[in-house]
């Protein structure tokens, strides 16, 4: 059994010990190795793939340069978002703060690109030397005539997940700002798909298809007209439930807009998120639409799928993630090729995303919450895992073990979103593992000996 | 083009920095520290912190990162990070069970003002660093300097900790290397070794980020200076300290301890700043130079002999760390090219001056730019108005080199899309060949690439 630090006992769970038990949304211990990441990171990410607003971070360069482009989330038209702007903080700032310069540094943005709105990241120095980030984007915003959204995120008030409010906060400011003129009645917004790879252009198409108006992407390919008039549209479609959830409870409550949660990955739940729209409209032409779409792309990627299931059937997988939604439509998805999930764990789960994980999962799988490398390493081990999916800080885990490894966060390289994704998912799990370099890995060479 | 929003007229920014060309302290004490054996860095400030250094440095490197955090709370920035720091000493010797354990602050820490040291001794009083184990830190507020100031500090934490004079006389020298990569300090190991001279070397991230796969996760890796070696340190005959802005501080501070007396160079990077580190190792180890290292020697000149038609006059814009793009100039005048624009984020009083001096009257109209205002926006901007022959600098420069289809040379920090620079060293008269290798390649596969077909040539 893998060891654990006693503190963080309660944050691992193994099915079938009862009762049910998980602690989360916690802090984690101070000097822990956390693959977390902070309340700014929650913001930067889910407002970053806005194409056409300004970006702003207000603080010392660290925050701007970490952050520069570092998520593929494409856009189909300006790219404005894939530049890196910092008011660069120095120490005379820190004294005698920096509301001068963040007013100084809009002005000068704003004229220069024109953008349709702007972001101002506070990060933990805006926060403490009280710079009133607020008034000096309003005054901003008068001056220019764009709005200009304070976004709170000092990285010590909580956690990634509070920083997705924050984001959902800024976003709801804009929301209701224009017209709905001439949206349809059958109409959506699609949130909580950020565009990585290109997915929500797939995503999009579908709808279309369907005979379904999109309104806004919010916020992948995102742009700051759509969003102003997003409260037009007759249904939000919400995946990354973690990072979006607030945004749509919030426009339910203002505009009474409906929402439905949605997961685009994997044929399960893919084909689960546009039946269950269709239903929602319940419009029987739209509904034949949706039947032949699925009907259509399932023939299409079904026989590529089942010759890369062959190979992979009954291996294992562990799975940790930024966000739990993820993660049940990865189980599903592996389950389709067969594969056996023995993992699973994220940085920011709630309870009930543990819970459903836990009814999702098989007998002794193991479930985390705020893991760090070295328990993630002892797992993967115990468990003798095959495939691990995770972000940047775990493929270098995954690799030195002689584990195979797909990334499912910001540096996918190919879609994995909709019924195309799934193919592509299967042909990554199945090159990773499958490569002939575990051959000469220590680790394989035992088991080739026994 | 992906930078349509650059403009070819360069209007004085006054409070702005558009794609910076460098990053925060923090980061640079993160790497110094991992160059030490079994040391855990620990990062005092917020949960992010830590982990954008340790995903940059991942990405950079390919490589597990292990660094703690404080993960400070709203609580912690009213009250300030003693208990956070006090409780992550417990935790980390208790499941992470580091050696030393190397504190560097944050923009937060700094701004609400612990003090490290007193926290440190409090851990202590309180028995939280257990016998034989240590603690130590840097201060490096991220709104001061730059990445290459947090390794000068965290590396002189690690002189004013660690060095101790014994009076005894080792027949060894110190050599710092500066922020150097994995391959760069393993090379300068096997160059001291060739001449018989005994190095003490730290920080040396040879073996912790370059290190190979084993089938297991090394939560310390076999490579990094101990700290018997640092100590001893003070009993060297003298130090050579590499690059002035990331290793000034740490050579002083072993003059002013142990009174080992040290002699700064330039990063060792082509054929005259080499030709000076091993003049340096010669004298002061009162060792001759061996045939071996002066064949390697005559082979990068005759690889520059044989090629030179191929570089000559050739116009190059440079970014990056200073210490870094003094050398790099410096050979490539040596090449007989031209560095026309030479940019880094990071404030240093000498850089310009020495670059000047470096480059002579070879460059009539260089331009050079540091410090605040000194970034990638404006890097383009000039690239606009007259354009090179050849972008050298980190990963970012990919956008320019694709907008302007100018032919690119990784070098630097961050290299996020390629990975040579974490297996290969460009330091030494070995690495000067790599470096001019990848030079040539970059102009020679345009030729080959965008040639006419009545002018495309078989042999080059």
């Amino acid at each position: 059994m893998t060891d654990i630090l006693h503190e963080r006992e309660r944050q691992v769970y193994r099915k079938g010990a009862e009762p049910f038990q998980i602690d989360c949304e916690k802090q984690s211990a101070a000097g822990s190795v956390s693959q977390r990441a902070c309340v700014f990171c929650g913001s930067r990410v889910v407002l970053y793939p806005i194409a056409d607003a300004l970006h702003v971070v207000h603080g010392p360069i660290g925050c701007a340069s970490y952050t520069w482009d570092i998520r593929g989330a494409r856009s189909s038209g300006p790219q404005l978002h894939r530049l890196s702007f910092s008011t660069d903080l120095q120490e005379m700032d820190v004294i005698r703060g920096g509301e001068k310069k963040l007013f100084a540094a809009l002005c000068e943005l704003i004229d220069a690109h024109h953008p349709k709105a702007a972001f101002v990241y506070a990060t933990c120095i805006a926060g403490i030397i009280g710079d009133d980030v607020n008034a000096i984007c309003k005054q901003a915003s008068e001056a220019k005539g764009i709005p200009v959204l304070p976004v709170h995120s000092e990285g010590f008030k909580g956690t990634k997940k509070d920083g997705y409010r924050a984001a959902c906060e800024a976003l709801f400011q804009l929301i209701g700002t224009a017209s709905t003129e001439g949206i349809v009645p059958t109409s959506v917004n699609i949130l909580g798909d950020f565009n990585l790879a290109g997915e929500i252009w797939m995503i999009r198409e579908y709808f279309e298809r369907m005979g379904i108006e999109v309104v806004a992407c919010i916020t992948g390919d995102g742009r700051v007209d759509d969003i102003r008039r997003a409260h037009g549209a007759a249904l939000n479609l919400v995946q990354c439930s973690g990072s979006m959830m607030y945004l749509a409870k919030s426009m339910k409550e203002r505009w009474g807009t409906p929402f439905l949660r949605v997961s685009y990955f994997g044929i399960e739940d893919m084909a689960q998120a546009l039946y269950d729209t269709a239903r929602f409209f319940k419009d029987s032409e739209i509904m034949r639409r949706t039947q032949e779409l699925v009907h259509l792309e399932i023939d299409k990627v079904m026989p590529q799928i089942n010759e890369y299931r062959r190979d992979v059937r009954g291996k294992k997988a562990g799975i940790y993630v930024g966000g739990a939604f993820k993660a049940f439509s990865l189980v599903r998805a592996l389950r389709l090729l067969d594969m056996k999930t023995v993992l699973v764990g994220s940085q920011t789960g709630s309870r009930e995303d543990y819970d459903q994980l836990r009814e999702l999962c098989d007998e002794g799988t193991i479930i985390v919450d705020d893991s760090n490398p070295l328990e993630l390493a002892g797992f993967l081990q115990e468990k003798e895992v095959d495939l691990f999916i995770g972000g940047v800080k775990e493929r270098p885990i995954a690799y030195k073990l002689g584990v195979g490894f797909c990334d499912h966060n910001h540096e996918r390289k190919e879609a994995l979103a909709g019924f195309a994704g799934m193919v592509n998912f299967a042909r990554e799990v199945h090159s990773t593992m499958m490569s002939p370099v575990w051959q000469f890995t220590s680790r394989r060479r035992k088991e080739m000996a026994v | 083009m992906l930078l349509r929003h650059t403009t070819a007229e360069v209007t004085e920014r006054t409070a702005l920095t558009i794609n910076p060309a460098k990053t925060c302290q923090p980061i640079g004490a993160m790497y110094a520290a991992l160059g030490v054996h079994g040391c855990l860095p620990h990062s005092h400030g917020s949960q992010g912190c830590c982990s954008y250094h340790r995903s940059t440095l991942t990405r950079h490197y390919k490589e597990p990162v292990m660094a703690a955090t404080s993960s400070f709370t709203e609580g912690s920035s009213v009250f300030g990070g003693q208990a956070n720091l006090l409780q992550a000493f417990e935790t980390i010797f208790t499941v992470y069970n580091p050696d030393i354990v190397a504190v560097h602050t944050t923009c937060l820490s700094e701004t609400i003002g612990d003090d490290i040291s007193q926290i440190i001794s409090k851990a202590k009083a309180d028995g939280k660093i257990p016998e034989g184990k240590h603690a130590i830190h840097a201060n490096t507020p991220s709104y001061v300097g730059s990445h290459i100031t947090g390794f000068a500090n965290m590396a002189k934490s690690l002189v004013t900790n660690f060095a101790e004079g014994t009076g005894e006389d080792k027949k060894q020298i110190n050599l710092l290397p500066g922020w150097v990569e994995p391959p760069d300090m393993r090379e300068l190991k096997c160059l001291a070794h060739r001449m018989g001279v005994d190095v003490i070397m730290f920080p040396d991230t040879s073996d912790v980020l370059d290190a190979p796969q084993t089938g297991k996760h090394e939560l310390y890796p076999k490579g990094g200076a101990t700290v018997a070696q640092i100590r001893s340190a003070g009993d060297s005959i003298g130090t050579i300290g590499l690059g002035h802005s990331a290793s000034t501080r740490a050579a002083s501070a072993l003059e002013e301890k142990c009174e080992v007396a040290n002699e700064m160079l330039e990063l060792p990077i082509g054929l005259q700043a080499t030709d000076r580190l091993i003049e340096a190792m010669r004298v002061m180890a009162g060792v001759k130079v061996p045939d071996i290292i002066t064949d390697e020697r005559g082979r990068l000149l005759d690889m520059i002999a044989d090629m030179h038609q191929y570089i000559h006059g050739k116009r190059v814009a440079l970014w990056g760390d200073p210490d870094q793009l003094v050398s790099l100039c410096d050979f490539l005048v040596c090449l007989d090219m031209k560095p026309v624009y030479i940019l880094t984020g990071t404030p240093s009083t000498r850089f310009e001056k020495r670059v000047r001096a470096v480059l002579g009257d070879s460059v009539p109209d260089v331009k050079i730019r540091k410090g605040s205002g000194a970034d990638m926006f404006l890097m383009h901007q000039w690239i606009k108005q007259e354009s090179v022959d050849l972008l050298i600098g980190n990963t970012y420069g990919k956008y320019i080199a694709r907008d302007e289809n100018i032919p690119f040379v990784r070098h630097g920090f961050p290299i996020l899309d390629r990975v040579g620079h974490a297996y290969f060293p460009t330091v030494g008269y070995r690495g000067g060949m790599y470096l001019l290798e990848k030079i040539l390649n970059a102009f020679m596969d345009r030729q080959d690439r965008e040639a006419l077909e009545e002018k495309f040539e078989l042999t080059m």
